[in-house]
């Protein structure tokens, strides 16, 4: 049995998928131990009740209004007093903004290992056993930590979720933080659809085939239909048809959502290392010999331009439908 | 101004993986400067041309890593160090232990790395080295100015951008969209040769504690191989529609 810390995190006032799968990850960690989430900033009490449902005993929340913008120095100082305080276990976080800032300073701080962008967690024999891609998924690595508490971020989109339902103690948990060394002067929204790509159920991404920053309306009104969000390869974001927040390759974002909908992207092997473990992809390319159709589930060859449209409005036939 | 880099070699992005007894295979592999850790280069030399002082890239590597070295000295860099690595297993929690041990004999004012390696993809030295120093961090930034001991700094938080001041002494992580990172030139080559490249062992060095790895790799494998997918055909209204059916049906992803 271990006791496990899960930081969670929300978006929108909504807890994140990602934070529900570091529940479930916790769970195959705790052996029956307790879970306790972290939860932080003042909206935080309006969640506290669905990590209950996903497997945490006790939540512990955190309103101090420093912490309602994330910076370094304040969670570190939130997350540092909490683990002295719950000596965890285990502890794990989510591989997101947030995690890949904090859990490293985190880790350095308390003397740990940590291993960083989990796909899946398991148990054996005692022993915590971490999967995580290495080469951006051109290859897998099991991992563990030998000396110190298992400690782990877990990426998006990979761990089952499962609601086993439950009830919480809430404890109001105060802190003090003092001293901050960054200030947040301004924060920019450039993204419209508001899913962050790595989290995204759908992507649909775009290649130089798309031609020009307006094609990518084309594939933004797809996403939305699907509730999904956008993304590029490299060639598309060297051309400048889009920003390089969405790129997906070995360089830029690794994405693994249900469904990855290729149009107009060749397929270099440094792109489909950002998206071959996608669990269905879908690849449009007017080339029958692009190297995408490899690593593709359905595929069509065709002129992304008529395809996109003629999919948007097919999708839309489908889901009024259901 | 003192501009230090912290740089690691890895695999070209380009290269397939080849597994040989369990581990991951050198042979005949095209070794390049992990890309995001050449925004931060590029970056360092930016400063430097703006605010004097020098430019320093430190790496843990093998002996192949000095070829990385000479590039980054070729871009711009004016010295660099090595401490090496060679037959030791180290982890993140090592590197950062070893890179303390580099730096805090040194002075500096801000440090720079790329926000991730495209190898291990851990992510975890920059912010790992910035707690073991007891300074500031910014990570995945898209814009540096510094104006006297403060830095304004752009950074990429999922695609959204986020606008922060920092004092300095700062470390910063790189990320995509920072720069364009400039190539050698044949003079920059040229003189690359006569820069000077300290070369540490890690029994030299005074390192808190030990630097021996918190974590073990016990297993590296492929992702199962997809079964060929399948290209549909007949008239494009057709096939669209077929997809989306088969997507809703069978793949169950709609």
């Amino acid at each position: 049995m271990r006791k496990v810390l899960v930081l969670t995190e929300a978006k929108a006032g909504n807890v994140r998928g990602v934070s529900l799968e570091a529940l479930s990850a916790a769970q195959r960690i705790a052996e029956g131990g307790e879970i306790i989430a972290v939860a932080i900033g003042s909206d935080s009490t309006h969640y506290a009740n669905v990590l209950g449902k996903y497997g945490a005993k006790k939540v512990y929340i955190i309103g101090n209004e420093e912490l309602n913008v994330y910076t370094t120095d304040a969670y570190l100082q939130a997350l540092r007093q909490v683990i002295d305080s719950v000596e965890p276990e285990a502890i794990l976080m989510s591989h997101t903004a947030i995690g890949k800032d904090l859990a490293p300073r985190i880790a350095a701080r308390f003397g740990l290992g940590l291993v960083s962008d989990v796909i899946d967690v398991q148990v054996d024999n005692g022993e915590v056993i971490f999967t995580r891609p290495i080469y951006s998924g051109k290859a897998f690595e099991k991992k563990k930590v030998v000396s110190g508490i298992p400690f782990a971020t877990v990426r998006p989109n990979n761990i089952p979720v499962e609601e086993i339902g439950g009830t919480i103690e809430v404890v109001r948990f105060n802190v003090e933080i003092k001293d901050l060394r960054t200030i947040v002067k301004e924060v920019v929204r450039k993204t419209t659809s508001g899913v962050d790509l790595t989290e995204a159920k759908v992507v649909i991404s775009g290649g130089r085939g798309v031609k020009s920053s307006d094609g990518f309306k084309q594939l933004q009104d797809l996403a939305e239909m699907l509730g999904g969000a956008v993304g590029a390869s490299r060639g598309a974001c060297d051309a400048e048809y889009c920003d390089y927040s969405l790129q997906i390759g070995q360089t830029g974002k690794v994405v693994t959502p249900d469904l990855y909908i290729a149009c107009g992207i060749s397929g270099a092997i440094q792109h489909l290392a950002g998206m071959s473990n996608s669990k269905v992809v879908v690849a449009i390319n007017k080339d029958p010999e692009a190297p995408i159709f490899q690593v593709a589930d359905y595929g069509i060859v065709g002129d992304l331009f008529e395809v996109v449209p003629l999919l948007t409005e097919e999708f839309k036939k489908v889901l009024v439908n259901s | 101004m003192n501009i230090l880099v912290l740089m690691k070699q890895t695999f070209d992005t380009e290269e397939k993986i080849v597994l040989q007894n369990g581990t991951i295979s050198e042979d005949g592999v095209n070794f390049i400067i992990n890309p995001y850790d050449e925004y931060a280069i590029e970056e360092a030399i930016k400063l430097r041309e703006e605010h004097d002082g020098e430019v320093t890239v430190i790496t843990i590597g093998p002996e192949r890593a000095e070829n990385a070295l000479r590039t980054a000295l070729a871009m711009g860099a004016d010295k660099a160090v090595i401490v090496d690595s060679e037959d030791i297993d180290l982890d993140e929690f090592s590197a950062a232990k070893i890179l303390t041990a580099v730096i805090k004999e040194r002075e500096f004012d801000i440090i720079l790395g790329g926000n991730v390696a495209v190898d291990y993809g851990s992510g975890q030295v920059g912010p790992r080295l910035a707690e073991e120093l007891n300074i500031p961090q910014v990570t995945t930034i898209t814009k540096l100015d510094i104006n006297g001991t403060k830095a304004i700094i752009e950074r990429d938080v999922e695609g959204d951008k986020e606008v922060v001041e920092v004092s300095l002494p700062v470390l910063v992580t790189a990320q995509q969209g920072l720069n364009e990172p400039r190539y050698p030139s044949l003079p920059g080559i040229m003189k690359a040769k006569k820069k000077p490249i300290e070369r540490l062992e890690i029994d030299d060095l005074n390192i808190e504690d030990d630097a021996e790895a918190k974590t073990t790799v016990t297993e590296t494998f492929f992702p199962q191989k997809k079964e060929a997918g399948r290209i549909l055909n007949g008239d494009i209204k057709d096939q669209v529609a077929e997809l989306a059916a088969l997507l809703r049906s069978e793949a169950k992803v709609i």
